[in-house]
């Protein structure tokens, strides 16, 4: 074990270094040097790709297809609100994801031979979920039940498309929730059960809260992919975005709406996963500067 | 009838596995005792302490504090635990938390007392242990010897009568060794009960009552520090005490 004397130790090391890392990016004749180089690749790609996309014989016809002006412009405001509904989906189901799988993960994480069937719930529960390919769990969700007629059974297929999300998702971020606690040192535990804390409480107070932080860009990995799953509800014939633009196309022959659908996502998802890489980024400056997140 | 000794330990054995740990102690504690654990790595000294508090189920043997079994069927651990401190090696503060919350967690959630009882208490312990310009930092901003500072505060406001102190000097560079050794012998001064696994042998000399030394999982000698320092009986202890001068640390 690295004691705080050494990892003070190489910090001071590190200081020093990585000043003169950042003065030869940022100021420095090699740092614009860097990013002309960049530039010029990045234009001489794109020039290219460009190039060979549209000298390619059928681009005429694909231009026409998938790239109209006029379809894009008709179609936008109606997968847009279409697209309103993807986002609400896709709020309600994170909202209800967010505490259960914790629920799951603190099950599986229970320990002695008492919680063994607690345990051994959450285990199946995830491994089910996530061998399931999503696409079948809101199928079968979405047109079996409100199919059996069973009287105050809600028969919206928003409504199953929601509850198939939450319980895929479920699976998988309670697994992301789990390593986060594992990765709290047993010594946490100890320290705080010393000080007359009950299991409960020291879950609560001690373990969770450092667990939970260290998964925050995990986490934030897993709704990107459900908010683009979303659009699986839409094949429930919810009027969902991709659906929208599925009958826009039908209706047309022309495809256009579908990329309108892409830009939708795409304009979510992206800022989204550069938010991810920022916090993910931060959190590792901050594990090197205190060292003690270890 | 005599007042009960404050710590009394039966016949108390543990084992991991195959591997015997403890293998029958037998320590009797008074109040106001300070009890200097030495020996070897592996001897059983950190096991011993965490027993001690119950952080280990011991396997047999009684453990009896001021007078009611610890160890007995039934105890309710977290009572007990309130009433016995533990510091260990590696501080383990709550990083998420800053000193003062540190220090108030347990308190507030165990003992129930209000926010501003435990923090009017805190900022006096942390006071009397020149800690009062740390009251909001985190741990990863003290140096070793801060935190561990903070950790036996955090253990005094549950205001036990028995602390233990699991090398808590080892982790730390030596110049900052001193300040906690002082924390330590304030509360020796106070007339704090404790029981020390240590490897700093000179502050063992100064603040012990009494020195025990263990081997292979049992205490092979004890007595008070002049003697144990001065003229140990058995040849393991010589031996042990032999390596310790050799490497410059008595």
């Amino acid at each position: 074990m690295a004691s705080e004397g050494d990892r003070r130790a190489d910090l001071e090391v590190d200081e020093p270094r990585r000043s003169r890392i950042l003065a030869a990016l940022g100021s420095g004749g090699g740092g614009t040097r860097a990013v002309a180089i960049a530039l010029l690749s990045t234009i001489v790609f794109v020039v290219v790709v460009v190039v060979v996309v549209a000298n390619s014989a059928g681009w005429p016809a694909v231009h026409q297809g998938f790239f109209s002006w006029h379809y894009f412009k008709a179609t936008f405001p109606e997968i847009g609100r279409g697209f309103l509904l993807n986002c609400k989906i896709f709020s309600i189901a994170e909202c209800l994801i967010l505490p259960f799988a914790l629920l799951i993960a603190v099950l599986r994480s229970l320990p002695g031979p008492v919680f063994f069937p607690l345990r051994a719930l959450a285990i199946v529960y995830a491994d089910f979920f996530r061998g399931v390919p999503t696409i079948l769990v809101i199928t079968i969700l979405g047109l079996g039940v409100p199919g059996l007629e069973i009287a105050g059974v809600p028969t919206s297929t928003v409504f199953w498309g929601i509850v198939a999300l939450v319980l895929i998702y479920s699976a998988y971020v309670s697994e992301v929730y789990r390593a986060g606690i594992e990765s709290v040192h047993p010594s946490q535990e100890a320290a705080a059960r010393s000080l007359g804390l009950t299991r409960w409480q020291a879950l609560r107070k001690v373990i969770l809260p450092q667990a939970v932080r260290r998964v925050i860009p995990p986490l934030l990995n897993d709704f990107i992919g459900l908010q683009k799953d979303t659009a699986l509800v839409g094949t429930l014939g919810a009027l969902d975005a991709f659906n929208l633009s599925e009958i826009n196309a039908n209706g047309s022959f022309n495809f256009t709406a579908y990329l309108v659908a892409a830009v939708l996502f795409v304009a979510i998802t992206i800022p989204l996963a550069r938010f991810t890489d920022w916090l993910i980024a931060r959190d590792r400056r901050r594990r090197q500067a205190q060292g003690l997140f270890a | 009838m005599n007042t009960p000794a404050a710590l009394e330990i039966e016949g108390l054995s543990k084992s991991f596995g195959q591997n015997l740990v403890l293998d029958g102690i037998d320590l009797s504690v008074g109040e106001h005792e300070v009890i200097c654990l030495i020996g070897a790595s592996g001897s059983g000294k950190s096991t011993l302490l965490r027993c001690l508090n119950l952080l280990e189920p011991v396997d047999a043997g009684r453990i009896v504090v001021a007078g009611e079994e610890i160890t007995r069927r039934g105890v309710d651990v977290n009572r007990v635990r309130r009433r016995i401190g533990i510091v260990f090696q590696a501080f383990n503060l709550f990083p998420h938390m800053s000193v003062l919350q540190n220090v108030t967690l347990a308190p507030r959630l165990a003992l129930h007392q209000s926010r501003g009882e435990a923090e009017q208490q805190a900022r006096l312990l942390l006071d009397r242990f020149g800690l009062s310009d740390k009251v909001g930092a985190y741990p990863d901003h003290l140096s070793g010897g801060q935190q561990q500072r903070v950790a036996i505060v955090r253990a005094l406001a549950m205001q036990p009568r028995l602390m233990l102190l699991d090398e808590v000097t080892s982790a730390l560079d030596p110049e900052l060794v001193a300040e906690v050794l002082d924390v330590i012998g304030e509360l020796a001064a106070g007339g704090m009960t404790m029981v020390i696994a240590t490897h700093e042998m000179g502050f063992a000399r100064d603040i012990a009552t009494r020195v025990c030394f263990l081997d292979d999982g049992v205490i092979l000698e004890q007595g008070p520090p002049e003697q144990m320092f001065g003229s140990p009986r058995e040849p393991r202890t010589q031996q042990f005490l032999q390596r310790i001068v050799s490497a410059h640390r008595l």
